[in-house]
């Protein structure tokens, strides 16, 4: 277990705390819009946790499903905001 | 361990620092639309440094490719997205923070207004 080992399992820490504390956000959310905007910082929060586990696990594979994930994500935020639009125009 | 490793473990740790406190701004801040803006511009300049320490950590040459994909999708998307997000809640009527100056904006929601009922009809 060397320094650089033990610094990324920190970092990897601090990211997940911070995915609890946006989980917070989105179930307390008091709008649609609220939950939508933690849903795209917790893919942000899953995109750097990859690149982070590629670093540890040393495959780079894991790099392409941060790749699919950051697509995926647009499409989902997109779509959401997109609802909300025709939800008023209803 | 090279300068190039202590560099990217210093990318890194900022970067996850940065994911944090915009996940703390989240939670703290007042109204949608602030923490829209905190999120967004916190959230791109982590996961940027994240990555900019992956690529140099590897160090070669297909994964600087496709860090630079995702680089280019993340800083295209988000300031995108956020926009949209804002656009729609704006449209929605979702209530600003009561400190909110809302008489510049005034203006700018009669154009607003004028512009989507010239898209409706």
């Amino acid at each position: 277990m060397n320094l650089q080992l033990i610094l990324l399992y920190v970092s990897i820490s601090i990211l997940i705390l911070a995915l609890i504390l946006i989980m917070v956000r989105f179930i307390k959310g008091p709008s649609l819009p609220d939950r939508i905007i933690s849903l795209d910082l917790i893919s942000s929060a899953l995109i750097a946790i990859l690149a982070l586990y590629s670093m540890i696990s040393g495959t780079k594979s894991t790099l392409e499903v941060a790749l699919v994930l950051s697509l995926i994500t647009f499409l989902g935020t997109m779509v959401f905001a997109n609802y909300i639009l025709e939800k008023i125009k209803k | 361990m090279t300068i190039l490793e202590i560099l990217s473990l210093i990318f890194i740790l900022s970067g996850s620092v940065f994911m944090l406190i915009s996940a703390v701004g989240l939670i703290r801040l007042p109204d949608f639309y602030i923490r829209n803006s905190a999120s967004t511009k916190a959230a791109t300049l982590g996961l940027g440094l994240i990555l900019a320490g992956t690529a140099l950590f590897f160090n070669q040459i297909m994964v600087f490719i496709e860090i630079f994909a995702i680089f280019l999708f993340v800083f295209m998307i988000a300031p995108l997205a956020a926009h949209i997000v804002a656009r729609a809640a704006f449209k929605d009527n979702i209530p600003f923070w009561k400190k909110t100056n809302l008489v510049e904006i005034a203006k700018d929601m009669e154009d607003f207004d004028n512009d989507s009922d010239q898209k409706n009809s």
